[in-house]
């Protein structure tokens, strides 16, 4: 897919001369900066396709809405009543209205490939091996998480590593719900509890169910967003290939403090995390 | 003519008087006029309620809601079904429907005047369960949506039994109207008017009732059996008693996703009379227009589930509901494409009706290639439930539809009361608006594609210099509706009376031939096409 490289890497610098100074900046926290107009850094190869795709229709979109732009403001200047005192009175052009048919099914099509490659690229939770093979990225190992929802926080079990129970409430913001005020350098609304803790390069299974409303687990930085729904064992997955901290937030409402139940990853090293699940292990052991 | 014969029964237009002629009317311009004016009411409202939720939200921290974020979700719960039904259809269908529809088809009336009556007067205790839900039981704070189980399990009180009522009430006023409409236009138009001759604006709303006669009963089973789920103990939503909360989701948006076309369809139908008659020319691809409607309507039945894609439905389901969504995009984009036509070679006028459709065109467009990217639903596990989507739907609602409801008021007006609003302040009011709701949903985009959720009252501080924005916006665009508020009300009491055809060779449509402001009755004697 030549054509779509290209489209990509066309939209990218459009992208990047819309981003204002400063907002450019690669991070490896996971968040939002001020006056950003673009996706967070991919921190998955999901996300990196999400992140090329969408520049292939921001590219598509704008150049469809600035031809349109452009035929109205030439229409405006060359017709209007000074410029052209007597109106023509056509009406028909059966040529003019197949094509306006039969082009934009073409962008159409040209959208739903990629797009529906996507989406069984996404959806469908692969082998090790086919992430190798698909992304060219080293995998080790495979592991599962199961989040839990209820009003209004997370809980986290490592089925495989022995750790059940562990929640994450909101650890930073306004002191009628979160824990506690904000401090220097916390992530006000995003820092939880506890932090989900993952291997780098790992294949992650993620099970997502609700204990009473529908919430929604999201991760912008994964390309991660899956409804929790009451009754219902939801999965998905995920390879983080660079380390750091990553912040998302409940995106389905689900009453009062629905904007503050944060979900905060931290992806780290083989050898850290066995540290780390091994303290969470002792202090949420499965029962 | 006949008008010459019609002109001559005026003294004779029997119009009761006082309460009785709002009150018992079986007029439909009268019924009109009180459905114009149900809507700017409640469109104040509903605008004041965005505006209290852009002051919370105008920058990070609590704001002007002091920490009651419950509030917050009742706010804009309220907003969203407001505009949805108490502007937005009110206007479109029972306001300019009922004024002009009849008018264009050369009928007297509509064909069940006393059903016309009930469905507007049905309106009035709608609007008033939902308006009364927070002073019983603390609010609805669902979303307009209102999803299982946080409308069942998580709202005890009376609050969202009222709003569920209230819907119940509403969607009955439709449905009659719909019947009704359906019946005047199949069964009423002057000898001469077949349906391809039948005006574009009639057309829309012909498919726009279709679809609300068809998805309506839908949306009252499905709130019905939360009614029961509240308070009979049945569990048609709840899993632990062998329900589904993800079949709501289903019916609801059966009907959710006809129902966004039933709002923008009548602004399609406005915006193609008010471009042909300001380019001096007929419509362009009259037939492709009509059928591109229709074709809207009836794709528009079968995508309901692209509202759904992280509700983890089979990736199968998922994959056609990419593409029947893709599929929108090619009759809209024949009428953006036949408008743009019609203006090509026309000798335009930029009155002010001229600029909102203008406005409307180029802003639907741009609300409509970011409905195409959220149609890809592998991109929806970034923008689902971002403002992202917020920045959409308002580029097809609050622009798409309004913008055409603002077309219609100045293009009709004149005909309505027989009064021409004032030129000049009619532009400023545009460019206000303009740049207004620019301001305020523009940005959003930006904040979805950030990561922000939307339905939130307060959110990490980076995203808090689009936020003020918005917020800025909302201000500007709020006070361009009360501008609107003081030229309505100057036009009615001291506009320049106007003739019959004050637009002149390119309005050619049959309101048109009858006196302004239109008389009581109108087309006494059927005129012939």
């Amino acid at each position: 897919m030549s054509v779509r490289k290209s489209a990509s890497a066309l939209a990218a610098s459009v992208a990047t001369t819309f981003v204002l100074a400063g907002a450019a900046t690669a991070a490896d926290l996971g968040v939002s900066r001020e006056w950003q107009m673009v996706f967070q850094d991919p921190a998955t190869p999901v996300m990196e396709n999400i992140v090329g795709f969408h520049n292939l229709m921001l590219v598509l979109i704008t150049a469809i809405s600035a031809f349109v732009l452009a035929l109205l403001l030439y229409i405006m200047w060359r017709f209007n009543s000074k410029s052209n005192p007597v109106p023509s009175k056509n009406t028909h052009n059966t040529t003019l209205e197949v094509i306006w048919t039969v082009i934009p099914i073409i962008i159409l099509v040209v959208m739903a490939i990629p797009s529906l490659r996507l989406l069984y690229e996404q959806d469908v939770v692969p082998t090790p091996e086919l992430v190798q093979e698909r992304y060219g990225i080293q995998v080790d190992g495979e592991m599962t998480i199961k989040a839990t929802a209820f009003q209004w926080a997370w809980m986290y079990d490592y089925p495989d590593h022995g750790v059940q129970g562990m929640d994450a409430f909101c650890a930073a913001g306004p002191t009628t719900y979160c824990l506690a005020e904000a401090g220097p350098g916390d992530q006000r609304l995003l820092e939880t509890s506890n932090r989900v803790v993952v291997p780098v390069n790992t294949l992650v299974r993620l099970q997502v169910t609700s204990q009473d409303v529908i919430h929604a687990w999201a991760m912008p930085a994964f390309g991660v967003k899956l409804d929790a729904v009451p009754g219902r064992i939801l999965e998905t997955w995920f390879v983080a290939t660079r380390e750091g901290s990553f912040f998302g937030q409940c995106s389905e409402l689900c009453g009062v403090y629905h904007g503050f139940m944060p979900i905060a990853v931290d992806v780290v090293s083989r050898a850290e995390f066995e540290t780390r699940i091994a303290e969470l292990a002792a202090m949420y052991p499965a029962f | 003519m006949s008008e010459a014969h019609a002109h001559g029964h005026e003294g004779h237009d029997h119009k009761p008087t006082g309460w009785r002629r709002w009150v018992y009317s079986t007029n439909h311009k009268d019924i009109g006029t009180m459905y114009l004016i149900f809507a700017v009411v409640m469109g104040l409202v509903g605008g004041l309620f965005s505006v209290l939720m852009r002051m919370e939200l105008a920058s990070p921290g609590d704001g002007i809601l002091g920490g009651d974020y419950h509030f917050f979700n009742v706010l804009t719960t309220a907003h969203g079904l407001i505009m949805v039904f108490f502007l937005i259809m009110p206007a479109l269908i029972g306001g300019f429907g009922n004024w002009m529809m009849p008018l264009m088809i050369g009928a007297p009336d509509v064909a069940f005047p006393r059903v016309n009556n009930i469905a507007f007067w049905l309106l009035i205790p709608s609007a008033l369960l939902l308006g009364l839900s927070p002073f019983i039981g603390g609010g609805a704070g669902t979303g307009w949506t209102v999803y299982a189980p946080l409308s069942t399990s998580g709202h005890p009180g009376a609050s969202v039994d009222m709003a569920i009522l209230s819907l119940h009430l509403a969607g009955a006023s439709s449905i009659l109207s719909s019947i009704n409409f359906i019946t005047t236009i199949f069964n009423m138009r002057a000898p001469g008017m077949t349906l391809h001759k039948m005006p574009l604006f009639v057309w829309s709303i012909l498919v726009t009732t279709f679809l609300l006669l068809l998805s309506l009963p839908v949306l009252a089973g499905a709130i019905t059996m939360l009614l029961t789920d509240r308070n009979f103990g049945t569990s048609f939503y709840d899993a632990a008693g062998g329900g589904d909360p993800l079949l709501y989701q289903h019916l609801f948006w059966f009907f959710g996703h006809p129902e966004v076309y039933i709002l923008v369809l009548p602004s399609f139908g406005i915006v193609s009379h008010v471009v042909s008659t300001f380019s001096k020319k007929p419509i362009f691809g009259y037939l492709g227009m009509a059928y591109a409607m229709v074709a809207i309507g009836a794709v528009g039945f079968i995508v309901w589930a692209h509202h759904m894609y992280t509700s983890g439905m089979g990736v199968d389901t998922e994959a056609y509901f990419l593409a029947a969504t893709l599929v929108i995009a090619v009759p809209t984009g024949v009428k953006i494409f036949s408008w743009l036509a019609t203006m090509w070679g026309g000798s335009i006028e930029f009155k002010t009706p001229m600029l909102w459709a203008v406005g409307m065109i180029f802003m639907f467009t741009v609300g409509g290639v970011t409905g195409v990217v959220l149609a890809s639903s592998p991109l929806t596990t970034a923008f689902h439930d971002t403002y992202y989507v917020v920045g959409h739907f308002h580029y097809v609602m609050a622009m798409g539809a309004m913008f055409g409801i603002f077309a219609g008021w100045y293009y009709w007006i004149g005909k309505m009361c027989g009064r021409q609003y004032p030129e000049t302040l009619g532009k400023w009011h545009f460019w206000l608006t303009m740049i207004g709701v620019n301001l305020t949903f523009f940005p959003m985009h930006f904040s979805g594609l950030a990561g922000m959720p939307r339905r939130i009252p307060d959110y990490p501080d980076a995203f808090a210099p689009w936020n003020m924005i918005s917020t800025v916006g909302a201000y500007i665009a709020f006070a361009s509706a009360l501008l609107f508020v003081y030229i309505a009300i100057r036009t009615i009491r001291s506009g320049e009376p106007v003739e019959a055809n004050y637009w002149g060779e390119g309005a050619t449509t049959l309101e048109w031939t009858v006196a302004s402001p239109a008389p009581h009755h109108t087309h006494e004697v059927m005129p012939r096409v």
